[in-house]
Formats: C-alpha cells, sequence, structure tokens
C-alpha cells in the first residue's frame, strides 16, 4: 500500500509512508529520500523528510506526464537498498534549558493538562533522549519524538505571534526547540541559550536529522553563564 | 561594485528580494523570493537584467531613493504613484535616470506589492547563495532587514550606451495584470480535505474570505465562515508549499506566502495554483478572495504559459 502519493499544489508532491508516528514510518522516509537523491532525477528540484512523509518538489518543465513521473517516483523511492540507519553512531547532543517562569510561561498549563507537578514536568521532559525526525517549520528547527506521552499536550488554540528563539516547547505528542523567533502554536515549558541556526557559520545549522538530543535542566545563574557564552561563540554543548 | 542607489526613506517594508533560497527547506530554510513572482521577473526583464537577479519589492507605502549614478530603472507591480524629481513615471516600464535624481513613491493605487529593478542587478552580499531577504531569520539582504535609511545598495556601473538601449521599454497595456479589490484564485484540493466536513468544503468554494491586517510576507490569515474540522484539526507535521492554505482548530484560513515556515502542523484543504500566487500578493487587507477548485493538469498549464508568455517578451524587450 505504502507509499501513498498525493499532490501538493502544481509544483511538489507528498509520498506517505504511515498514518502513525513510528521509527518504522521514519526510517522509510529516510530510505526513499537516499534512494531518490541517489536516482538523480533531473526534474527534482530538492526534498523535505516529515515524519512519516517525504516531500518531493519539482520542476513541472522538466518532469514528465504527470501520472508518468508520480510512476516514476514510486517506483525510483522503493527500488535499490536502503541505507540501514545506524543508531549507535548517532550524535547525542545535550541542551542546557532553564524551565518554567517567563522563559516557560506554558509549563503549568502542560502540568494541569496531565495532572502532574511541574517539577515532575521537567523530570520527564529530561529524562528522555529524543531522536531527530525531520528538520524544518524555521531555519535549524528540529522535530524530536519520542516525547514522554504523559506530557501530550495540544497546541495553543490561538498560535503566539511571536515566540523567542530558544524557547523550547511541546504540541501534542511532539517537542522541540523553536531555532529562530517565529510566531507559533507549541507550548512553551522553558529557553536554551544555545543557538541553533546561525548563518554566519560555516555550518549554519547545529542540529541533524538522525541526531540524538537531550535536555538538561539548569538553574538561573547558569542560564546566564551559558547565555554569555553564547554571546561570545565559545560555548559548546556537550555531546556524548 | 560601487553604491548604485541610496535610501532616502525606507517606506512600510521594502527588501532586497531574488527568485529565492532554494535547496535547503531540508534544513527548516524557506526560500523567500518576491511575494508576486510575475511582476518581479517582469521588472527585471524590462531593466535587461537576469530573471534571477535582485530587485527590490516594495509594500504600499513607497521609500524614497536616490540615484547615486546614471543607471537604468524598471519598476513593475502595484501602481504607488511613483514620482522621478516630482514627475510621474510609469508602472510596467523602464526608464533612464541620471545621477543626484530622487525617485518617491505616493499613493497607493492598484495593487500592493511594487518591484524596482535596476540595470545590472543589485549586487549585495549573497548568505546561504541568495540575496533574498529573510527578516525572520536575518538573512540575505542588508543585515538580512528591510531597508533602512542611509543605506546603499551595490551595483554595476554600465555605459551609456548599454544604459541607453535599455530604457524606455514598456510592457503592452494587454499583458498587465489587473489588480482589484476581490480575486478569485485556483486551488488544488489536498487529500487532507478529508480531515474537513462536507458543510465546511462547501463553504470553501462559494463564499468570500476577507484578508485580515494580520498578513504578511510569512502567510494571509483570512476571516469568514467557519472552516470547521470533522475532528482532529492537527496532523503530524510535514513540509508545504508557496500557497499552501491551512486551517488550524480556529477554523480561519491561514494561506502560506513567500516567507512561511517549511513544513506545518494543521490540515491543508488545499494549495493555490502557482500562476494565481500574484493575485493574492497584490490583496491589501479588507480586499476578498474567493477559491475554485482546480487540477494539478490546470495547475501545469498555466505554469506552462506563464513561462513561454515570459520567454517571448524577453526575447521582444531584447531586439526593440
Amino acid at each position: 500500500m505504502y507509499p501513498l502519493i498525493s499532490p501538493l499544489g502544481d509544483r511538489a508532491v507528498r509520498m506517505t509512508f504511515g498514518d502513525r508516528l513510528t521509527e518504522k514510518a521514519n526510517d522509510s522516509v529516510q530510505a526513499a529520500y537516499s534512494r531518490l537523491d541517489h536516482a538523480e532525477l533531473e526534474y527534482i528540484s530538492e526534498m523535505v523528510p516529515g515524519y512519516v512523509t517525504l516531500t518531493v518538489y519539482y520542476d513541472p518543465l522538466k518532469a514528465p506526464a504527470y501520472n508518468k513521473m508520480l510512476h516514476q517516483l514510486k517506483n525510483a523511492a522503493k527500488a535499490g537498498q536502503p541505507l540501514e540507519s545506524d543508531f549507535s553512531q548517532k550524535r547525542h547532543l545535550i541542551l542546557p534549558v532553564y524551565y518554567g517562569g517567563n522563559k516557560g510561561p506554558d509549563l503549568e498549563e502542560v502540568a494541569r493538562w496531565n495532572s502532574l507537578e511541574t517539577e515532575e514536568v521537567i523530570k520527564r521532559h529530561t529524562g528522555a533522549t529524543y531522536r531527530v525526525y525531520m528538520m524544518g517549520f524555521a531555519p535549524g528547527f528540529p522535530y524530536l519524538g519520542e516525547l514522554d506521552e504523559t506530557l501530550a499536550t495540544p497546541r495553543r488554540k490561538t498560535p503566539r505571534k511571536k515566540v523567542p528563539s530558544g524557547s523550547v516547547g511541546i504540541a501534542g505528542p511532539q517537542t522541540g526547540v523553536y531555532s529562530v523567533d517565529s510566531p507559533g502554536g507549541w507550548q512553551i515549558i522553558g529557553h536554551t541559550p544555545v543557538r541553533l541556526f546561525d548563518a554566519g557559520k560555516e555550518e549554519p545549522v547545529l542540529i541533524k536529522a538522525g541526531d540524538l538530543i537531550s535536555f538538561k535542566s539548569v538553574n538561573e545563574q547558569e542560564y546566564e553563564d551559558i547565555f554569555h557564552e553564547c554571546e561570545k561563540g565559545i560555548y559548546r554543548p556537550s555531546i556524548e | 561594485m560601487i553604491p548604485l542607489i541610496k535610501i532616502e526613506e525606507p517606506g512600510l517594508h521594502t527588501t532586497i528580494q531574488d527568485t529565492g533560497r532554494y535547496g535547503m527547506q531540508q534544513y527548516g530554510v524557506v526560500p523567500s523570493g518576491p511575494m508576486d513572482p510575475f511582476a518581479f521577473r517582469i521588472a527585471n526583464l524590462l531593466a535587461g537584467n537576469a530573471p534571477d537577479d535582485a530587485a527590490i519589492e516594495i509594500t504600499m507605502v513607497g521609500p524614497s531613493v536616490r540615484f547615486l549614478e546614471n543607471c537604468v530603472i524598471a519598476i513593475t507591480g502595484a501602481n504607488l504613484s511613483p514620482t522621478l524629481d516630482g514627475r510621474k513615471v510609469p508602472v510596467w516600464g523602464s526608464l533612464y535616470v541620471k545621477k543626484g535624481q530622487e525617485l518617491q513613491f505616493g499613493k497607493p493605487k492598484h495593487g500592493v506589492r511594487a518591484y524596482l529593478a535596476i540595470a545590472g542587478g543589485i549586487h549585495t552580499q549573497k548568505v546561504l547563495q541568495s540575496r533574498a531577504t529573510y527578516t525572520k531569520a536575518e538573512l540575505g539582504g542588508l543585515k538580512g532587514q528591510p531597508l533602512e535609511t542611509g543605506d546603499e545598495l551595490p551595483g554595476l556601473t554600465l555605459p551609456d550606451t548599454e544604459l541607453s538601449k535599455r530604457k524606455g521599454k514598456l510592457l503592452s497595456e494587454k499583458l498587465r495584470p489587473y489588480y482589484q479589490s476581490h480575486h478569485m484564485v485556483r486551488v488544488i484540493p489536498d487529500e487532507q480535505e478529508s480531515y474537513f466536513t462536507k458543510e465546511a468544503l462547501q463553504t470553501f468554494y462559494t463564499h468570500s474570505f476577507k484578508v485580515t491586517p494580520q498578513s504578511d510576507r510569512m502567510g494571509y490569515r483570512l476571516q469568514g465562515q467557519k472552516i470547521g474540522h470533522k475532528q482532529e484539526a492537527e496532523i503530524l507535521s510535514e513540509a508545504v508549499a508557496f500557497g499552501s492554505i491551512q486551517v488550524p482548530a480556529d477554523g480561519a484560513p491561514i494561506i502560506l506566502m513567500a516567507d512561511r515556515q517549511t513544513t506545518g502542523g494543521y490540515p491543508k484543504i488545499g494549495t493555490i495554483i502557482t500562476h494565481d500566487l500574484w493575485k493574492v500578493a497584490q490583496l491589501m487587507p479588507g480586499h476578498t478572495l474567493s477559491f475554485q477548485r482546480s487540477s494539478v493538469e490546470e495547475g501545469h498549464l498555466w505554469h506552462e504559459y506563464e513561462t513561454n508568455l515570459l520567454k517571448k517578451l524577453s526575447v521582444s524587450i531584447q531586439q526593440k
């Protein structure tokens, strides 16, 4: 049955590899990405992996007839050897976070929704290791998986007009970090002083799809210290 | 490279754009580029430039611009009553300007976004391979921000013989888009329309929606009858496109524009065909939109038509 394929306007199609967030579905997305990348179809302009989807942007003037193209993409996504994902090789980054207060205005809402103390929310949020499923939404923004299901909280009904970069949030079963100032509907529970995106750097994006991420709770003083080290460009997040 | 123009007054939201920053959406970097790609390309064509050269996007209230060298400029898109040293100049045409002259804009007559191209293009530093300004992440343009008073934009000085070849081009009246206060745009339905009730889909394709003041280069928030979801109003986040229409839980559609987020978590009712994007880009708050069901095939036909038109124009502009 999978992949399903359907249009996203007249210059992109979405290939779907599952209807639930699973590592297996995301593995299929990564495998299809690498197969299509190797197929070197000249009409593909870029590809964006999602949790369970791979969106393929194409140039309609270079592509064959639409139905033929769909057929070709489906075949290319399935053909050849997938690249095995090797989790023992993954990079594991630890991001320091100040939870609650005005840095995490929705911490109490997340606690209330899940009938937990705020300390327990912090404990469970820092207790997990998160897989980077995809990047998107804003430059350098990682979508992380496997949020403790007892922390899942729906997005805010009306998105905020501005969420500051470094904000750590929860949306449904997902958690993540805002990499730039942006409007958004995530429940904000804390803030990391570490910059995930810096266009001036040789490698502008800190986190890549495939990394592992953990959060560490820091107090106000530690937060301030790390903040100033980041400003000077001398802070490096610890990597395990 | 020398400074060609100086910004005396910045206007409301004046940015440098090229055709966009492509290939980095998988890292969350949106292409940006012009809101009205058609008017942008015509501006470059009329100035004798390559279609992907950088030019200036002007929003509603135009800037005052001083020319530091003799050059040729072209203005397209919205009619914001441009004048050169107080004398009216044409929109959809190119003209010769002398060192020291000042270009100003007045009352917006039709449309919202105008484009100002300078012969030879604008040569600010590329960031991640593009000059397009993306203010949210402070990329491109000058310091990633809209232009400010005192900013000087570098470009090429072209010999007078070259400039005289490029001046005085005019786009024929019948090819100029007509900017109205209501536009119908064509939408390719998304498979996620299954998230919406039958009544909601009926409403979406039969009613008008108003552009709210919360509309900018990132997206247009619409106001109108509520577009209701069957149950879930969230999806697993995935990539979106220029013109995708997503509907959050409050039932008010959002059209994603040039500075959109690369991915989104709200169900999409559909995506506007590429050829109709200019219609949205030229609407101002209070104006209205309605939607008509279309297809991928129709989108492709119109995209091909537009591409061929631009090719023909390019040839005829160079020959004249």
